[in-house]
């Protein structure tokens, strides 16, 4: 049964941690946009040889990404309980 | 019960009308648009990959004669065009048995550059940018590259240029 009132506690510390997941999950955002512009700045210079590793980089943060997701849809899940 | 059955609908995950509900919606709908925009980044990078992947190879450029050996004094310039009529070109004979070739168009906005014989320096009016005239690399100002470089070869009594090297990037050659 769901509540309707106040949050209890543990509902608070689940938001915090999803707080803190989903500012890690910012910070991992903006590396991937400043490498997105890097490699496109090499590409246009003609150093095509950057877009092997930027895009092996570019995959691992949107894998780091994608983990935060899932524990913030953990979190959320056990929060809302 | 099963556990299918005892999930939520997704409009009701999505929407809550519950007041305590409504920060872990939101939270939740905020970090998978953070994960959305993270996932464009990565088709971003994945199609500049593809790009670079199948691009295709530098064309072949002409051997075009530029100038003969005793044609320039020592800090004396030519300008001409290479590999097309629309780009300018410069070259410097910077010591007695020393030449080189550079693209006129100066790498911040085109503008275009001239040889100072006193300090050695290809240099551009427009932002103070200066270029080194051994190399072309940048010595000072807002030009982000080297000046794209000329290649050239001694043919006999003549100087011909064969190619252009983006200096890291891109090399055509004849």
């Amino acid at each position: 049964m769901r509540r309707q009132g106040p949050l209890y506690p543990p509902q608070r510390q689940a938001l915090t941690a999803i707080d803190g997941a989903i500012a890690l999950l910012a910070v991992l955002l903006v590396v991937q946009i400043w490498l997105l512009t890097a490699a496109l700045e090499g590409f246009l210079a003609g150093h095509h040889r950057v877009a092997l590793p930027a895009a092996i980089v570019s995959g691992v943060l949107f894998a780091g990404c994608w983990a935060l997701y899932r524990l913030i849809a953990g979190l959320d899940r056990r929060g809302r309980r | 019960m099963s556990r299918e059955q005892e999930r939520e609908p997704l409009w009701r995950e999505e929407v809550s009308i519950f007041a305590a509900d409504e920060s872990y919606v939101g939270r939740r709908q905020f970090a998978k648009f953070l994960v959305l925009t993270s996932l464009g980044m990565f088709a971003g990078n994945l199609w500049l990959l593809a790009k670079s992947l199948l691009r295709r190879p530098a064309p072949r450029l002409p051997a075009v004669p530029v100038a003969r050996l005793d044609e320039l004094p020592v800090g004396g310039v030519k300008a001409f065009s290479y590999p097309g009529p629309n780009d300018p070109c410069l070259l410097v004979r910077y010591a007695p048995d020393r030449w080189a070739a550079y693209s006129q168009k100066c790498t911040h906005l085109s503008c275009a550059v001239y040889y100072a014989a006193e300090s050695r320096r290809l240099a551009c009016p427009c932002h103070h940018g200066f270029f080194a005239v051994e190399d072309g690399r940048v010595l000072q100002g807002p030009p982000p590259r080297p000046l794209p470089r000329i290649a050239l070869e001694r043919r006999g009594d003549r100087l011909v240029a064969v190619g252009v090297d983006l200096q890291g990037g891109e090399e055509a050659r004849a």
